[in-house]
C-alpha cells in the first residue's frame, strides 16, 4: 500500500459505503418510512386479513419442509461427498451447485414439464389423487431445489478439516457409528449446519420465481408471502404490501444475525482444534 | 483380564500398495511391545487393523486364546491414543474422559467415580471442567490416556503418542508413561518413529520397514545385533566403512576391521560402527592402530563428539567421553580403534542407507 496516493483509501471506502448505502439501505429505509407514514393501523389491517395470514402460512410451511428435507439430505450427502471415493462422486459434486446457476423461472418450468398437465410424472400421481402442480409439493418441491446447495456447500469444508480422527476415538471407546455421529461429528458442525439452516430458511422464504410458476399463485390457497406482494403490487394496495415485504425483511434480519453469530462460533470451535 | 496379542499373516493393501505385508509378532502379557520404523513403514496401520479401525486383507489377531480378527471396533475394547490427541474438542476434559463409559449407559455416579480416579491418576484434577483447547499438549495427551484407559482396556494401542510434543516434555512424558505402565501393567503396543524412545520403553521390539518386519527382539538384541543393514542403520547412528572381504575381514587402504567371516573373499561389503564403538588415542596401542585425523571436535558435555578422517579418506564420527578426548582438537592426528563392526554385503547396504537418508528427509520436512 506504500505507493497509493494519500486520497486512494478515503475514496475506495467512500464508494464502498455509498455502494452498499444506496443500494441495501436506502430501498428498506423507503419501505419502512412508506408503512410507517401509512399508520399502525393498516399494520395490523394488513397482517389480519385471511389471504395475508394464509400466505405467512403457507410460506412458514414450504420453509420448514425445505429445512427439514435440505438439512438431513445435506448432512447425508456433505458426509458422503467429503469421505467416499466413488465415481462420479466429482460429477454429484458439481452438480450439487447447479441451482445457484439456474434461474428459479427455469426451475419452476422443469417441475411443469415433470409434473404439470401431459407432464411426465403426471399420471403417476393423478392415478393415485394427489394433487402436485398448483398445490403445496411443487411449491415445496421447486423450493427444496433451489436451495440444495446451501447446507451442503456449509458442512462440505467443515468435514473436510474435521476428518475422521475424533470419530475414530469415539469407536475404539465403544461408540456405534450413530454415537460418534450424534456425539461427536454432529456437534462439532453444529454451527455450520445452523449456517446452511439459515441461508436455506432466508432463501426459501423470499423465493418467488419458480413457486409463481408452479403455484398457480391462487389468492388464500397456493399464494406464499412474497407471491401476496407481487398480487398486491398489481392491485395498487401499495401499503400492504409494503407492510408485508418489511415483515419478510426483518425476519431476514434476525436470520442475518444470527448467520453471522452461528459464523463465529464455528471459527471458534475450528480454534479448538 | 490381561491378556497378550498374537498377530498372524497380517496383510493390508491399500489399492495396489501393500501397507502391511504378511506380519507376524506378539505382545507379551502386561508388557510394551514397540513397532518401530520410518514413516511409511505401516507400523501405524498395523496398530490401526489391531484397534479395529483398518480390516485386514488376510492374517488373524489373537488376545490371549480369543481371535478377534473380525470382531467390531467398538466391541474390542481397546484403548486408542493418537499422534494428535483426537479430544473431543466440544466437551470438557471430565466429559473426555467419561466418554467410554457415557456410551455404554453406565450410572453418573459410577462415571464420575471413575473421571475423578483416573484425573487423578494422570494428575489433571483441577482441569476437570477445562476444554481441551485451553491444555498444553502435554496436558492433552495425558488425557487422552485417560481417555482411553477409563472402560478397563485389556489392550492399550500408543500411536506415536509423544510425537507432536517438544523434545523436553516428550522425554518427561516417556518416563512418567514407563511408571504409570508399571503400575498398571496393561498388554501394550507402542507405535514411534524414534528408536530411542522404543530402546527406553519397550520390553520387545518390532522393526518395520516397507510393510515388513526387519527384526523383533530385545531392545539389546535390536541395538546390538542389528539382524540386517536396516535395523543397523535406522537404530542407534551407525557409521558406514566401505570396503573389501579379505579372509574374513573387511579390507580399506592398508588396513582391516573384523566381522565378516559370513562373507566371500572379494565381497564389497559395508561395516556399520557405532559412534561409542569408535575408540581413539592419540598415541597408536595394540588395539588402536588405525590412523586418522580430527577435522572437528565438538564437546557435548560430558560426552565430545569428533569428526574424523580415516587414512584412505573416509569419514567417521566418534563418541568419547570428554575425559578421554582430553586434549584432542582440530586437525590432531590419533589413531583408532573400530569395535562390534556389523558387515553386510554392499548392495543391501546402498540401498537401505538411501532409504534411511530419504525418510529422515521426509520427517524433517513434515
Amino acid at each position: 500500500m506504500s505507493g497509493q496516493a494519500a486520497w486512494t483509501r478515503p475514496v475506495l471506502i467512500g464508494v464502498a459505503v455509498g455502494y452498499v448505502a444506496i443500494l441495501l439501505l436506502a430501498p428498506l429505509a423507503g419501505i419502512v418510512a412508506t408503512v410507517a407514514s401509512a399508520g399502525i393501523g393498516v399494520v395490523i389491517d394488513t397482517v389480519t386479513a385471511a389471504d395475508v395470514m394464509h400466505a405467512f402460512w403457507l410460506t412458514a410451511i414450504i420453509t420448514l419442509l425445505t429445512v427439514m428435507v435440505t438439512g438431513v439430505f445435506g448432512i447425508i450427502t456433505a458426509l458422503v461427498l467429503t469421505r467416499d471415493r466413488f465415481v462420479g462422486r466429482r460429477l454429484i459434486s458439481g452438480i450439487v451447485d447447479l441451482p445457484l446457476a439456474v434461474s428459479p423461472v427455469i426451475v419452476g418450468v422443469m417441475a411443469v414439464i415433470l409434473f404439470g398437465r401431459g407432464g411426465w410424472l403426471e399420471p403417476f400421481f393423478s392415478e393415485r389423487g394427489i394433487q402436485v402442480i398448483f398445490a403445496v409439493p411443487s411449491m415445496a418441491l421447486v423450493t427444496m431445489f433451489i436451495c440444495i446447495p446451501f447446507v451442503i456447500r456449509e458442512l462440505t469444508p467443515v468435514l473436510q478439516e474435521l476428518g475422521t480422527v475424533e470419530e475414530d476415538a469415539a469407536r475404539t471407546l465403544g461408540a456405534s457409528s450413530i454415537q460418534a455421529f450424534f456425539r461427536v461429528t454432529l456437534p462439532n458442525i453444529r454451527w455450520a449446519l445452523l449456517y446452511g439452516i439459515a441461508l436455506t430458511t432466508a432463501r426459501a422464504m423470499g423465493e418467488i420465481g419458480a413457486v409463481l410458476i408452479v403455484s398457480g399463485a391462487i389468492q388464500g390457497q397456493t399464494e406464499t408471502a412474497t407471491l401476496y406482494i407481487f398480487r398486491a403490487l398489481e392491485e395498487r394496495q401499495d401499503a400492504s404490501a409494503y407492510v408485508v415485504a418489511v415483515i419478510l425483511a426483518l425476519v431476514s434480519v434476525v436470520l442475518l444475525a444470527g448467520i453471522e453469530i452461528a459464523k463465529q462460533r464455528q471459527a471458534r470451535l475450528k480454534e479448538r482444534a | 483380564m490381561n491378556a497378550g496379542i498374537v498377530v498372524e499373516g497380517l496383510t493390508k493393501r491399500f489399492g495396489s500398495f501393500t501397507a502391511v505385508d504378511n506380519v507376524s509378532f506378539t505382545a507379551d502379557e502386561g508388557k510394551i511391545t514397540a513397532l518401530l520404523g520410518p514413516s511409511g513403514s505401516g507400523k501405524s496401520t498395523v496398530l490401526r487393523v489391531l484397534a479395529g479401525l483398518e480390516a485386514p486383507d488376510g492374517g488373524r489377531i489373537r488376545v490371549g486364546d480369543q481371535e478377534i480378527t473380525a470382531t467390531s471396533v467398538q466391541d474390542r475394547r481397546f484403548g486408542f491414543v493418537f499422534q494428535h490427541y483426537a479430544l473431543f474438542r466440544h466437551m470438557t476434559v471430565a466429559d473426555n474422559v467419561g466418554f467410554a463409559l457415557s456410551v455404554r449407559h453406565e450410572p453418573k455416579d459410577v462415571i464420575r467415580k471413575r473421571v475423578t480416579e483416573l484425573l487423578e491418576l494422570v494428575q489433571l484434577t483441577p482441569f476437570a471442567g477445562r476444554y481441551p483447547d485451553q491444555l498444553s499438549g502435554g496436558q492433552r495427551q495425558r488425557v487422552a490416556l485417560a481417555r482411553a484407559l477409563a472402560a478397563h482396556p485389556q489392550v492399550l494401542l500408543l500411536d506415536e503418542p509423544f510425537g507432536a510434543l517438544d523434545a523436553r516434555v516428550r522425554q518427561e512424558l516417556r518416563s512418567w508413561l514407563d511408571e504409570l505402565h508399571r503400575e498398571l501393567g496393561v498388554t501394550s503396543v507402542l507405535v514411534t518413529h524414534d528408536q530411542e524412545e522404543a530402546l527406553e520403553l519397550a520390553h520387545r521390539i518390532v522393526v518395520m520397514h516397507r510393510g515388513q518386519i526387519q527384526q523383533v527382539g530385545s531392545p539389546l538384541e535390536i541395538y546390538s545385533h542389528p539382524a540386517n543393514p536396516f535395523v543397523a542403520g535406522f537404530v542407534g547412528s551407525a557409521n558406514v566403512i566401505r570396503g573389501v572381504v579379505m579372509e574374513g575381514r573387511v579390507a580399506f587402504g592398508a588396513y582391516s576391521i573384523g566381522g565378516a567371516d559370513h562373507l566371500a573373499d572379494g565381497t564389497v561389503a559395508h561395516a556399520f560402527v557405532r559412534p561409542h564403538a569408535v575408540h581413539v588415542a592419540r598415541i597408536p596401542m595394540d588395539t588402536a592402530k588405525l590412523p586418522a585425523h580430527i577435522e572437528r571436535a565438538t564437546n557435548l558435555g560430558p560426552m565430545t563428539k569428533l569428526h574424523l578422517q580415516l587414512a584412505d579418506g573416509q569419514r567417521v564420527s566418534a563418541q568419547v567421553s570428554s575425559e578421554e578426548s582430553y586434549g584432542m582438537t582440530d586437525g590432531m592426528d590419533v589413531f583408532v580403534d573400530l569395535r562390534e563392526a556389523k558387515v553386510f554385503e554392499e548392495g543391501e547396504a546402498i540401498e537401505v542407507e538411501r532409504v534411511v537418508r530419504g525418510d529422515v528427509r521426509e520427517l524433517i520436512a513434515s
